[in-house]
C-alpha cells in the first residue's frame, strides 16, 4: 500500500490543472437542458477534445491518453475543483463508449467513437419505456429485420438530453415471439430518421430534459445493431454495469458539493446551529463524500492491478445518490426561508445553484436502476439471500 | 498511488481467520463466561505460536516487526469471531506503546509478550474502565498529564461487569507508581495510543458487520414463514442490504487509518476518527438490523446474535465515543483555511 501520488501522477494533475485555468469559461454556461446551453455544452466538448481531454482514458488514436483508472481519478478532481461544465455527452462517453470498445465490430468504433469524442454527435439512452421501468425486460418496442434495414415501431421514455440529441442507443425486440430478456437487440439510432418523433417532457425545474420518443417504421441499417441479435440483454448489462461502476459519478463531484457545503455552513452559521442536527449533518456530508472517495481509490486500484468489479460495486449507486440528496437537503435547510428562490430572484442572496442541485439530487435514486431494485440485487447477488 | 495489500498480508489474513473461526467458537466463548477470568490461556498461547501477539513486536524482541498495516486484517478477523483475548489491543496499541517508551521497560516486557507469557493492557483518561487488566503483568495508565506503568502487585482492582459478559472492566486504582513518562512526552505518547485503540475498534467493528451480516442471512435463508423464506421478504432484504451499503464503504477509511498510522501521517488523528465513527455506526445498523430479522430468536440469550451485538456496542463507545471523535473532525473540517474537496483526501 502507497496512498502517495507518484511524480508522473503530480505531473499530470499538474497539467489538467493549468489547462483547465486557461480554458474553463469565466461565466458559467448555461443548463445543457436549454438549446442554447445545448449548443454551448457541444462547442466545450469539443475545446475538450482539441486539448486531448475529452475522455482521457480512451487510447491515443481516439484523441484520448489512455490514461489509467487513477490518473482518470486526478482528472476528475480537478475538473471539478475547476468548476467545469458538466458532460452533455456522458451517456455516450462513459457509457456507450466503454461498450462499443467492448461489443462494436471494428468499422462501428472507426465510424462512431471520433465523432462521439468531439461532442459533434450527442448521444442518448432508450432504455425505459411506458410499461417497462425498473421491469426492463418487459420492453415491447420491436425492430423488424428486412434486408439489411430494421424497421422500428414503438415508444421509449424518459431519455435524457433526447430533445436536442443526434443519436439514441437502446434496445428493441427483435423476435416478436419471444420474451423477458431474450430476443431483445441493442441497436443505435438516428434521432433525425424519418418516422421519429421526440416530444419533450419537462422536468421538476420546468426545463425539457428528457423526452419521449415515438418510432414509426423508422429505418436503421443492421450495421446499426451492437452485439448479436437477440444478444441485446447481455450488452445492456455491460452498460448499465459501466453506469452503476466508477465512470458516470466520480468521487470529485460530491466531494466538491461537501466543501461547498461546509462553505455554506460555515457563512451561516449563527443562523443555521440554532437547529443542532445541522451541523452534524454538515460533517456526515463531508465524511461520506471522503469514504466514497477512499472506497473508489480502493476499487481503482485494485482494477489496475487486473482486479474485477463484484456485486459488491451495486452498493456504490445507493451510497453515492443517497449522499447527494442528504447533501442539498442539509443546504436547504441551511438556506431557510429563501432556500425556496429561484437564483435569480431579486433578494435570493447566497442561493447559488442549491436549490437547481436539490432538484436534480432527488433523480439519482431513481435513474440507472432505482435503490429499492438495488438493494434487491445487493441482497440476492452479493449476499446471497434467497429470491 | 497503491491502494491494495499485499498477497502476503492478504495470505496471512486468511490463514488467521481460518484458524480463528475454527478455535474461537461461539460455545468456546459461553464456556468461558463461567469462569473466574473470563480468559483463556491456552488460546492465548496459540495465538503467541502463530506469530499474533508479537506481530508489532520489533525482531530484536523476537518478534515480527510488523506494523499497523500488517495488523488491520487480522483484527477485522478478531473481530468476526468476537475475540475475547485482548490480542488487538495488545498488538495495535500497548505493544507500540512500550516500544516507544523503551529502555528497559520495553526491553523487559516485548519479549515476554511475543512469547506469550505476559499480556500487557493500557488504560488512557477516555475510558475510565481498563479492559483486562486482571489478567495483565504490566498495566500502562494515563494519570493526569503522566504515563505511569505498573504491575499486579501495585494495583487495586475493581470489578464492573459489562452487558458483554466477554468484556472484564475495571477500575484500576494505583497506590504507587513511578512515570514512565511525562508533560508533552506523555501527551504524544497517549495521543498515539488513543489513535491506535481507535483504530482497532474500527477494524473489529468491521469484522463483527460481517459477521452479523452472515448470521442473519443465513437465518433468514433458513427460518420459513407464510411457506417461504423469510430472507426472501424485500423488507428483509433491505434492511440487510443497508447493512452491506455502510459496511462496504467502512472498509477503505479504516484502511486508510491504518496507513496513516503506520506511515506516521499528519492527518491520521483525522483519519481514525473518520474510520472509527463509520466502522461502529456499519457494526451498530448491522446489530440492529440483524436483531430485527431474526425476530424474537434475536432477543434470546442462547442465539450467538448477542455476543457480536454487545460488543460492537461497547467498541463504539470506547477508545473515544462518537461525540470526541465528531468533535476532532469538526475542528479541521470547519477550520478557516481548511484543505477540503476533490483531491485533497490525499493531499
Ligand atoms: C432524471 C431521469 C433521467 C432518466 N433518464 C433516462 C434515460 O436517459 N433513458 C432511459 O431509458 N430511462 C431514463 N430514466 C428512466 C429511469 O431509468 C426509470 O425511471 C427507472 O428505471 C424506474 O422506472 P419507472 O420510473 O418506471 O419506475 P417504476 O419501475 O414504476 O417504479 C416505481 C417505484 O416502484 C419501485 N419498484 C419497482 N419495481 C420494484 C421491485 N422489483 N422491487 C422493489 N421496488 C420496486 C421503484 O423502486 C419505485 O420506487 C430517467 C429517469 C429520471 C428520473
Amino acid at each position: 500500500m502507497e496512498l502517495t501520488y507518484t511524480d508522473s501522477q503530480q505531473a499530470f494533475r499538474k497539467e489538467v490543472r493549468s489547462w483547465l485555468a486557461q480554458h474553463v469559461p469565466a461565466q458559467p454556461l448555461q443548463t445543457f437542458d436549454t438549446e442554447e446551453g445545448f449548443l454551448q455544452h457541444r462547442a466545450w466538448e469539443a475545446t475538450l477534445h482539441a486539448g486531448r481531454w475529452g475522455m482521457v482514458t480512451w487510447p491515443e488514436v481516439l484523441g484520448g491518453r489512455g490514461c489509467d483508472l487513477i490518473e482518470w481519478l486526478i482528472f476528475e478532481e480537478e475538473y471539478y475543483r475547476a468548476g467545469a461544465p458538466l458532460r452533455v455527452n456522458q451517456n455516450g462517453i462513459f457509457l456507450l463508449g466503454p461498450t462499443l470498445m467492448e461489443y462494436g465490430t471494428e468499422e462501428q468504433k472507426a465510424r462512431i467513437l471520433p465523432k462521439m469524442a468531439t461532442g459533434e454527435e450527442v448521444w442518448a439512452q432508450g432504455w425505459s419505456e411506458p410499461n417497462a421501468g425498473s421491469d426492463m425486460a418487459a420492453i415491447r418496442a420491436t425492430a423488424r429485420l428486412e434486408g439489411d434495414t430494421y424497421v422500428i415501431n414503438g415508444q421509449k421514455i424518459w431519455s435524457t438530453r433526447a430533445v436536442w440529441a443526434d443519436w439514441c442507443f437502446g434496445m428493441f425486440r427483435t423476435d416478436p415471439a419471444s420474451e423477458r430478456h431474450r430476443g431483445l437487440t441493442f441497436i443505435l439510432v438516428p434521432l433525425r430518421s424519418p418516422g421519429i418523433t421526440v416530444r419533450p417532457i419537462p422536468q421538476l425545474d420546468g426545463l425539457p430534459g428528457f423526452a419521449e420518443i415515438f418510432f414509426d417504421d423508422v429505418e436503421v441499417a443492421v450495421d446499426n445493431r451492437l452485439g448479436d441479435e437477440g444478444a441485446g440483454w447481455g450488452v445492456a448489462m455491460a452498460t448499465a454495469g459501466f453506469e452503476r461502476g466508477l465512470m458516470l459519478r466520480s468521487p470529485a463531484r460530491f466531494q466538491e458539493t461537501a466543501r461547498r457545503l461546509v462553505e455554506l455552513y460555515r457563512a451561516n452559521h449563527e443562523a443555521a446551529d440554532r437547529n443542532p442536527a445541522v451541523k452534524d449533518a454538515v460533517l456526515r456530508a463531508y465524511l461520506d463524500a471522503e469514504s466514497y472517495c477512499l472506497t473508489t481509490y480502493q476499487t481503482a486500484c485494485r482494477l489496475n492491478k487486473g482486479g474485477k468489479i463484484g456485486a459488491e460495486s451495486s452498493t456504490n449507486k445507493i451510497f453515492w445518490s443517497e449522499l447527494d440528496q442528504d447533501m442539498h437537503a442539509t443546504a436547504m435547510s441551511i438556506l431557510g426561508a429563501r432556500a425556496e428562490l429561484l437564483p435569480h430572484a431579486p433578494d435570493a442572496g447566497d442561493v447559488g445553484t442549491w436549490l437547481d442541485g436539490w432538484l436534480f439530487s432527488l433523480s439519482g435514486p431513481i435513474y440507472a436502476g432505482t435503490n429499492e431494485v438495488q438493494r434487491n440485487i445487493i441482497a440476492e447477488r452479493m449476499l446471497g439471500m434467497p429470491r | 498511488m497503491d491502494f491494495t495489500f499485499t498477497e502476503d498480508q492478504l495470505l496471512f489474513q486468511d490463514s488467521v481467520r481460518d484458524f480463528l473461526v475454527n478455535e474461537v467458537t461461539p460455545q468456546r466463548i459461553r464456556a468461558l463466561w463461567d469462569t473466574d477470568s473470563g480468559r483463556d490461556d491456552a488460546l492465548w498461547q496459540q495465538l503467541a505460536a502463530l506469530g499474533l501477539t508479537g506481530l508489532t513486536v520489533s525482531e530484536e524482541f523476537g518478534g515480527l516487526g510488523m506494523n499497523e498495516l500488517d495488523f488491520v486484517l487480522l483484527a477485522q478477523e478478531a473481530g468476526y469471531v468476537a475475540l475475547p483475548e485482548p490480542l488487538v489491543q495488545t498488538a495495535m496499541v500497548a505493544v507500540p506503546l512500550l516500544s516507544s517508551i523503551g529502555g528497559d521497560l520495553a526491553a523487559e516486557w516485548l519479549p515476554k509478550v511475543a512469547a506469550g507469557e505476559a499480556r500487557v493492557v493500557v488504560g488512557l483518561a477516555q475510558n475510565r474502565l481498563v479492559e483486562d487488566a486482571h489478567v495483565a503483568g504490566l498495566i500502562l495508565l494515563q494519570r493526569g498529564g503522566d504515563l505511569i506503568a505498573v504491575t499486579p502487585d501495585q494495583v487495586s482492582l475493581r470489578h464492573n461487569d459489562s452487558v458483554d459478559p466477554s468484556r472484564r472492566l475495571f477500575m484500576v486504582d494505583a497506590s504507587k507508581a513511578t512515570a514512565v513518562a511525562e508533560g508533552d512526552r506523555a501527551a504524544l505518547l497517549v495521543g498515539a495510543a488513543l489513535n491506535r485503540g481507535a483504530l482497532a475498534c474500527a477494524a473489529q467493528a468491521l469484522g463483527l458487520a460481517q459477521r452479523m451480516i452472515d448470521m442473519s442471512v443465513q437465518y433468514t435463508s433458513e427460518r420459513q414463514q407464510f411457506g417461504k423464506p423469510v430472507g426472501s421478504f424485500q423488507a428483509v432484504k433491505h434492511h440487510m442490504a443497508n447493512v452491506a451499503v455502510r459496511l462496504e464503504y467502512a472498509k477503505a477509511p479504516t484502511h486508510r487509518a491504518a496507513y496513516a498510522i503506520a506511515n506516521r501521517q499528519a492527518i491520521a488523528s483525522q483519519a481514525v476518527s473518520h474510520a472509527k465513527l463509520v466502522a461502529c455506526e456499519a457494526a451498530n445498523l448491522a446489530a440492529k438490523n440483524s436483531h430485527q430479522v431474526h425476530g424474537a430468536m434475536g432477543y434470546t440469550w442462547e442465539v450467538d446474535l448477542h455476543l457480536f451485538m454487545k460488543k460492537a456496542w461497547a467498541l463504539a463507545n470506547s477508545w473515544g465515543d462518537a461525540g470526541f471523535h465528531k468533535s476532532r473532525i469538526g475542528e479541521r473540517i470547519f477550520a478557516d483555511g481548511a484543505d477540503l474537496g476533490a483531491g485533497a483526501t490525499f493531499s
